[in-house]
């Protein structure tokens, strides 16, 4: 009975907070295990949806950026290649990203109902985006078979960019997904986001192409340090690592990391009372 | 610990709890006049404050004047293991904030609460529940909404299924349920929680009678387990059949606590308060020039102001008019309606052959209703003046609520407010005798 005992009062839940979020890990299975099966229910093809948006957009962009401006690829690799390495990475940011964003107030009627660690509900839809991402992958094994692309050592570091990318949505996200709860306006300026990060961030082409003065500062989208990851992983090394881009993007997304955080929790008390 | 001392220590203890919010107001439209030099002043100093919130992350207040709002004011009392008790008030008293208090939505402002065991709280049924799911899926996934654990789920899986009687219907989502299956299948998975402390609010409003009783019989079951139940409700029957002890809230505070039936008399009368209501311009709809209602008085047999009225027993109401111009044929009515707003009396003087000539001025008419012939509930009551056999002149419905307790109408006994839980409203005298 002890586990159980507790004190409520003003600012107290602070302390009870991360042991609480372990508590209620089934929770979080069971929400992310709602989205994942609710996602397709009702749709012809299903799960096929998470690989026709990214290998239609790869088509359109490799035919683009490669054929029609003829920008050149990162040494010998296929220029499909070349954008489906970016393309992942990006599908998995942008789903992730609205979906967390808009979260908490989707899940209203339980937030004002149930209590619960609230961080369960952002981060519950990464993961749902994150099987999404994974089901993706299909499309890379198959290009790389079309185009006999052996991938060397490199990509055993391909989880370290998973991850990477994973932290780059949740703090933006969480952010977000705080605001949206007092000002549903950011419900419009996700879909903006989304689409200008698109072409903002190097997924359409290699990111040699910015000069190298630039590219510290083009670092400062947490993106482009993802991207350039997978690339690095990949691409067998051929698309080599900027470093000062990439240590900048690290920091931006630690940056944003400890602010999604630190504003969500301060928020969050009052997350009943709002919605 | 010795386990006497278990059962006598409290599970709950709340001692001094208090919670505030801020509540926007507008002066703007109390103004007589704003020049466009105020109105930018304002926005500005708005806007000053709004970019302050946001960047301190703290909520954004509307309206140009922010004033405290206590929903809770130093409420402590303590609740033993086992006991089951009602909270009691009227609508806005505070009883949701304190439930949700301890139910950890929301955090108390000031004061604390102590609670020993995991507290499982059914503010709504059906929390959570997906359409697109089936009904085996929504059990778990309720429940862990809930607070269960998978295990313990699976463990009292066919329970909640046999309780709920959806069998049939287990792999079918539940939008395609019927309401009825859908409310039986979200009470079932509630009931059986395994938590030390239960928190219901208001869930036998739902479903049809049979269920309703199959409800309040799983409640009295999980008080008799020895589990403590804190149970809020506006059907006073179902809080004197489950309750060991109430506590009466009212604007905030505890009113009273002791046993539910003197809890229960005392939150009745408390509501007597609202017999009198002045009836302002505004409230007057269609108003024409003739006539405005200024005020009702509701009083019982005994002419004692009173809101609260017994089965079979008068109710009187006086109604005082304004009178602008000097009119013929006038005729007052009353409407009680039900709380869904069906209309269920009229009591109109013409019917009764009292039409009036009014000359300008203040009149006050009264109209007795020599037995009170509606079911056990809650009704409103309206009021309208006019010309006799035209429209109405002014009318302002929906005045005061007024609350009818079970008495005996008909000289026998009578069962009357189990009949009432399934929708009927108005008892109507008849006469039985066997003819073969």
């Amino acid at each position: 009975m002890s586990e159980y005992e507790l004190i409520l009062a003003a600012g107290r839940t602070e302390k009870n907070y991360w042991r609480d979020l372990w508590r209620y890990r089934e929770l979080f299975q069971v929400l992310a295990w709602r989205d994942i099966s609710v996602r397709y229910k009702q749709t012809v093809i299903g799960a096929a949806w998470a690989l026709i948006r990214p290998f239609l957009t790869m088509l359109v962009f490799t035919v683009i950026f490669g054929k029609v401006a003829k920008l050149p690829s990162d040494g010998n690799t296929p220029y499909a290649l070349l954008v489906l390495a970016g393309m992942l990475p990006w599908q998995f940011f942008s789903t992730a990203l609205s979906d967390a964003s808009n979260s908490l107030v989707a899940n209203s009627n339980l937030i004002s109902k149930v209590y619960f660690p609230r961080l369960i509900v952002p981060i519950a839809t990464v993961v749902v985006a994150f099987v999404d991402f994974v089901i993706s992958f299909v499309i890379l094994l198959g290009l790389m078979v079309w185009y006999r692309f052996v991938p060397d050592w490199h990509i055993l570091f391909l989880p370290l960019f998973v991850g990477l990318a994973f932290l780059s949505s949740v703090g933006p996200g969480l952010w977000i997904t705080t605001l949206n709860v007092r000002y549903r306006d950011f419900r419009y300026i996700i879909p903006f986001i989304v689409q200008f990060g698109l072409y903002v961030s190097p997924v359409g082409f290699s990111s040699q192409m910015i000069p190298d003065k630039y590219r510290l500062l083009y670092g400062l989208n947490p993106m482009v340090g993802v991207i350039d990851g997978f690339r690095w992983c990949i691409l067998r090394g051929e698309s080599p690592l900027h470093p000062g881009s990439f240590i900048a993007s690290v920091v931006v997304t630690a940056a944003f990391l400890w602010l999604g955080i630190h504003q969500f929790r301060k928020m969050e008390k009052s997350f009943a009372d709002l919605l | 610990m010795v386990p006497e001392l278990m059962t006598r220590s409290p599970v709950i203890s709340i001692e001094n709890v208090g919670k505030r919010y801020l509540v926007g107001h507008k002066t703007g439209s109390v103004r007589r006049y704003t020049a466009l030099r105020d109105t930018i002043a304002l926005k500005a100093r708005q806007l000053l404050r709004n970019s302050v919130d946001i960047l301190s992350g703290r909520a954004l207040q509307s309206g140009d004047q922010v004033e405290e709002f206590w929903a809770l004011r130093d409420v402590s009392f303590t609740v033993n293991e086992g006991e089951v008790v009602g909270i009691i008030g009227r609508n806005g008293a505070g009883k949701s904030t304190l439930l949700k208090i301890l139910s950890r939505i929301t955090e108390p402002t000031c004061g604390q609460v102590y609670l020993r065991g995991r507290i499982a709280s059914l503010l709504e049924v059906g929390t959570g529940f997906h359409p697109e799911l089936t009904g085996r899926e929504n059990i778990f996934l309720n429940g862990a909404i809930l607070g269960m654990k998978r295990v313990e789920i699976r463990q009292r899986f066919d329970e909640i299924v046999e309780f709920a009687g959806v069998e049939k219907f287990l792999d079918t989502p539940v939008k395609r349920y019927s309401s009825g299956m859908y409310v039986r299948l979200a009470f079932s998975v509630a009931a059986h929680l395994q938590s030390e402390i239960l928190i219901v609010d208001e869930v036998l409003a739902v479903g049809d009678f049979q269920f309703q009783e199959k409800c309040l019989g799983a409640m009295k079951g999980v008080a008799q387990s020895g589990r403590t139940v804190l149970f809020v409700s506006h059907n006073m029957n179902a809080v004197s059949q489950l309750c060991t002890r109430c506590e009466v809230l009212s604007e905030g505070r505890v009113e009273y606590s002791g046993d539910p039936g003197s809890a229960i008399a005392r939150f009745l009368n408390s509501r007597s308060t609202n017999s009198l209501i002045q009836i302002s311009e505004k409230q007057n709809e269609n108003a024409k020039e003739r006539f405005l209602i200024r005020e009702l008085e509701l009083l019982d047999g005994d002419n004692v102001p009173a809101s609260t009225f017994i089965m079979g027993q008068p109710l009187k109401a006086r109604i005082r008019i304004q009178c602008l111009k000097w009119t013929a044929r006038t005729e007052v009515g009353v409407k009680v309606s039900s709380f869904t707003g069906v209309s269920l009396h009229y009591l109109a003087s013409s019917w009764e052959g009292m039409s009036f000539d009014l000359e300008p001025g203040e009149h006050v008419f009264e109209v007795t209703m020599p037995r009170v012939c509606l079911f056990p509930g809650k009704y409103e009551i309206g009021v309208w003046v006019g010309i006799s056999g035209q429209t109405s002149d002014a009318k302002a419905m929906e005045l005061t609520r007024i609350n009818v307790l079970l008495g005996n109408i008909t000289g026998f006994p009578t069962a009357i407010d189990q009949y009432a839980t399934s929708g009927c409203e108005v008892y109507m005298p008849s006469i039985w005798k066997r003819v073969h």
